[in-house]
């Protein structure tokens, strides 16, 4: 077809998070005594568009909310959720949510937050422009984004895909406890997947631009990263084998930096599940290394002004010069480590519960103007790494061992040289920490829990030809 | 769920504006779970899921909503958006009748029986199964010093209509047990891992030992304490049957989804009838598998399960096909549509798939193996369809010397390319195994099965540590 129309989708969907507020309050009214109850409520609105061959492929829209519920009865949690804030299945939920905390087993640690007198730190995560975005000017973005990866180079063979998607969610938390917050949060992004061909050979790359709303979605951005990461892996052959400096790129440098994270969750650490257990006020890294989270840098894609137990999200120093300092905790890692909440809960949505992990982690950067071009000369000889796979089964957080699969370009003379894939990078996440040797300061906000920014890491071994 | 006026009236409103397909999916799901950890039952978990997603096709362009409001007022107004990218201007009226029901039921025996979905209905059952898990893998050995077993369960009930006349119903009980250890010693921390689950009912505890789940999850652990690094570079690896089906799944599987063939996004594209690998492989993607986790009896499209064979003694025979991408090739899909939930659109899934046992003696192959690395359990894995480059992750290998299993080896990724390593297999024992997986594709998961029998492969590189 030629033409798409379709209707504006920027119809407002109920009030603002007023009515979620309201209704998390209804439901934490229906406490009985010698219970405590947390009501975490969520609204949302998406549009996700894929284009492909200069048509709309497909066009979604859907709004969704749900809700979770939490009871402690006697030092017991129980928790349910449901899909839907229909009236009859809020009762529903909590009745589930009662039954399950009987099956608990009792545990002193076991408890809701409750104010801790920090004062949140307001970021505006809400572009009010968003849902006045026509769906029809949303398609052309999506279109526009496939026809320029297309058109880019003539070693492009196919977009695999081109995508633009938004969505707007509100969220609302109220306990027993004393805890009353609500926040809401408007993201856009475009993402696109080309692969490039040359002879029999094809090599793939993908480019994506994120942002509170579509205006400073970057089309050129998203495109010439896809066309470049895909176009120069062309020829690539089994890289060579021996211990080598490995450059991560700032996405992949994001992704190592996030997998490190989950040791250092307070619960990992009190539950023996971390190889930095029992290491505060050590040197765990090289002294160039610090580490820090901090969800109050509005620039940052997991920024909030609360965590999800709904105690102010705060700035936190992880490690320091080298020197591991602290960890993350929500409420009950806390209390079984001795310590006090660091306003680190997540939670992935209305249908899980709450634990302590990062939303905005950071490398101190290195001195300014220091980019991958800068890393690059610096290191001289070694691996440019743009992308990594089998991470999810290569990197084990509790051992440290780390084995991933990997592509990118050799480095000779500080410069980027032939491309190589098929090989594996392999070291442990303690030796990796050990080991950096250069950190870039071209930090950049990527969409998930830790900006990218190019890192050096010596001593890998390679496995390739 | 929906009564079928309703169905007829919603897709006749799905097509109002055009269009030449429409459909609704409706979704009703509950799922429970059950954690115990550090000794402790920590947490049960509730959940009650319903909606339905409607899609409208218009020429190459689908157009989806999905909305948590299974009224007719609700199933109306998800038509109405679904049927935007269908507008052409003109109004109108699309006439549709949906039927006759077809209906399968892919739960296991109790659930047929009309009982509750087991795993909902006996929270104190499954608390008794983690706290003997959980012993069984402290029993097992001192340095075992944390243990976390998972027991869930979910029901789901799907109906599919569409404006074809198709009318569908399937009710799918799946259930997971799964129990992970650490063990501490002078080297530090390892961990082991291993989980049973079934497209059945709470049931899946007469054919399941939780204790057996939990002894192999401990020796993984404990097993590696002593591991040393694994080997790095080429080197023959020999796959324990029931170990690494993922191979399967990654390494040509995913190539083989008519999604990707359609826009030449496969190293598989345009060979059927070609030799894509050794002739030891016959590689099948089975919906129907008894209670396997990938098991199923309509997909997600309404279609049947089906059995596909994908490879037959080394020829490309066919891909998958899911109902839109068969649509544009004039046949029918092949029962692989299908979603993670009615939030999801369809697309081209594996169900169970798994490589056909050959006729050799597992330990005749190791035997004949000088030198290698024998892998005992693969965790998951990852391919670039358009590479057909994959690697996959041992969470407990061995080495071969000798012609013997020796020493066992830490955890490290294994990365080859697809249709190489297809060529090169060289041996394929009788000792056929079937493992549960999860697999997630454009970010939908939804639960497979993959299989194979002891099975020697060589171009495979090993990315451990030691030189």
């Amino acid at each position: 077809m030629s033409a798409v129309t379709a209707p504006d989708t920027a119809t407002t969907t109920g009030a603002g998070p007023d009515d979620l507020l309201d209704l998390a309050d209804r439901v934490a009214g229906w406490a009985r005594t010698g219970e405590e109850l947390e009501v975490y409520v969520a609204r949302g609105d998406e549009t996700d568009i894929r284009a492909y061959d200069g048509e709309v492929e497909s066009l979604t829209s859907a709004t969704s909310a749900g809700i979770g519920i939490r009871v402690v009865i006697e030092h017991r949690l129980g928790f349910a959720w449901a899909g839907s804030l229909d009236p009859s299945v809020l009762e529903e939920t909590l009745a589930e949510a009662r039954d399950n905390a009987t099956y608990a087993t009792p545990d002193g640690h076991v408890q809701l937050a409750t104010p801790d007198g920090v004062v949140a730190v307001p970021v505006d995560l809400w572009d009010e422009g968003l849902a006045s975005v026509p769906t029809t000017e949303k398609v052309a973005l999506a279109l526009a984004l496939e026809a320029q990866a297309r058109g880019a180079d003539p070693r492009i063979r196919q977009v695999d895909h081109a995508d633009y998607g938004d969505a707007s969610v509100e969220v609302a938390l109220v306990s027993t406890t004393g805890i009353r917050s609500s926040s809401r949060k408007t993201s856009g992004y475009i993402s696109v997947g080309v692969i490039a061909g040359e002879g029999d050979a094809s090599q793939t790359g993908s480019g994506f631009s994120v942002d509170r709303g579509v205006a400073g979605l970057d089309l050129d951005r998203a495109s010439s990263d896809a066309v470049t990461r895909a176009v120069r892996m062309l020829g690539a052959v089994k890289g060579p084998s021996g211990r080598s400096t490995v450059v991560f790129d700032r996405r992949v440098a994001s992704t190592l930096l996030s997998v490190v994270s989950s040791a250092l969750s307070g619960e990992a650490v009190a539950k023996g599940r971390s190889f930095f257990a029992g290491r505060i006020g050590e040197l765990v890294g090289d002294p160039v290394l610090t580490l820090v989270d901090d969800p109050t840098d509005p620039r940052a894609y997991g920024a909030a002004a609360y965590d999800a137990e709904g105690l102010a999200c705060r700035r936190n120093v992880l490690i320091d010069h080298g020197v591991l300092r602290a960890f993350l905790y929500d409420t009950v890692s806390a209390s079984r480590a001795g310590a006090t909440s660091t306003g680190s809960a997540v939670r992935g949505g209305f249908a899980g519960t709450p634990g302590p992990g990062c939303r905005a982690l950071t490398l101190a950067p290195g001195p300014e103007g220091y980019d991958e071009d800068g890393v690059l000369a610096a290191v001289g000889e070694g691996l440019l790494v743009q992308s990594l796979t089998g991470v999810h089964s290569g990197v084990n957080p509790i051992s440290g061992d780390f084995s991933v699969g990997a592509e990118g370009l050799m480095i000779r003379d500080g410069k980027l040289a032939e491309p190589v894939r098929e090989i594996t990078v392999a070291s442990t996440l303690q030796r990796i920490l050990q080991s950096v040797v250069a950190i870039g300061a071209d930090v950049e906000w990527l969409p998930g829990i830790a900006a990218g920014q190019t890192l050096a890491v010596g001593d890998m071994q390679i496995s390739g030809a | 769920m929906i009564d079928t006026p309703v169905l007829e009236r919603v897709l006749g409103e799905a097509l109002r504006h055009g269009g030449e397909f429409a459909e609704v999916f409706a979704e009703d799901r509950s799922t429970s779970s059950a954690l115990l950890d550090d000794g402790r039952v920590e947490e049960l978990s509730s959940g009650r899921e319903r909606g339905a997603g409607i899609r409208v096709v218009s020429g190459d362009t689908t157009g989806f909503a999905h909305t948590a409001d299974l009224s007719e007022a609700g199933l109306l107004r998800a038509a109405e958006a679904a049927s935007a990218v269908a507008r052409t201007g003109g109004g109108g009226t699309a006439t549709v009748a949906v039927g006759p029901l077809r209906t399968g039921e892919s739960t296991g025996r109790n659930a047929r029986d009309g009982s509750a979905p087991l795993s909902l209905a006996s929270k104190g059952d499954s608390l008794d199964l983690l706290r003997r898990a959980d012993e069984a893998a402290r029993s097992s050995d001192a340095a075992i010093t944390q243990v976390q077993a998972g027991c869930g369960g979910s029901r789901r009930q799907v109906l599919i209509a569409n404006s074809e006349g198709l009318y569908a119903r399937d009710e799918q009980a799946r259930t997971r047990f799964s129990v992970s250890c650490v063990a501490s010693g002078d080297t530090g921390l390892q961990t082991g891992f291993e989980t049973a689950a079934r497209t059945l009912g709470f049931e899946l505890f007469d054919e399941v030992s939780v204790e057996e789940l939990a002894g192999i999850a401990a020796r993984r652990a404990l097993s590696k304490l002593s591991a040393r690094p694994a080997p790095s570079g080429e080197l023959p690896v020999v796959l324990a049957g029931g170990s690494g089906g993922i191979l399967f799944h990654e390494a040509c599987g995913h190539g083989l989804e008519a999604d990707h063939i359609v826009k030449d996004a496969s190293v598989y594209t345009g060979m059927v009838g070609q030799q894509v690998a050794s002739p030891l492989v016959t590689l099948v993607d089975d919906g129907t598998v008894g209670s396997e986790w990938g098991t199923f009896a309509v997909d997600d499209e309404g279609r049947p399960a089906q059995r596909n064979v994908l490879i037959e003694n080394g020829i490309l025979t066919d891909y998958l096909w899911d109902y839109l991408r068969a649509r544009q090739e004039g046949r029918l899909s092949s029962g692989n549509g299908r979603r993670q939930t009615y939030q999801h659109l369809p697309m081209v899934r594996m169900t169970n798939t798994f490589l056909l046992p050959g006729e050799e003696d597992a330990d005749e192959i190791v035997a004949q193996t000088p030198k290698g690395v024998y892998v005992a359990k693969l965790g998951g894995g990852q391919v670039n369809t358009t590479t057909g480059d994959f690697v996959f992750g041992t969470t407990e290998a061995y080495l071969i010397e000798g012609g013997k299993i020796t020493e066992p080896l830490r955890d490290a990724n294994l990365i080859g390319n697809g249709p190489e390593i297809l060529k090169r297999i060289d041996a394929v024992a009788t000792d056929f195994g079937m493992t549960p997986g999860t697999c997630g594709k454009d970010g939908q998961s939804v639960p497979v099965g993959c299989g194979q029998a002891t099975m020697r492969l060589t171009g495979v590189t090993i990315g451990g540590t030691a030189e």
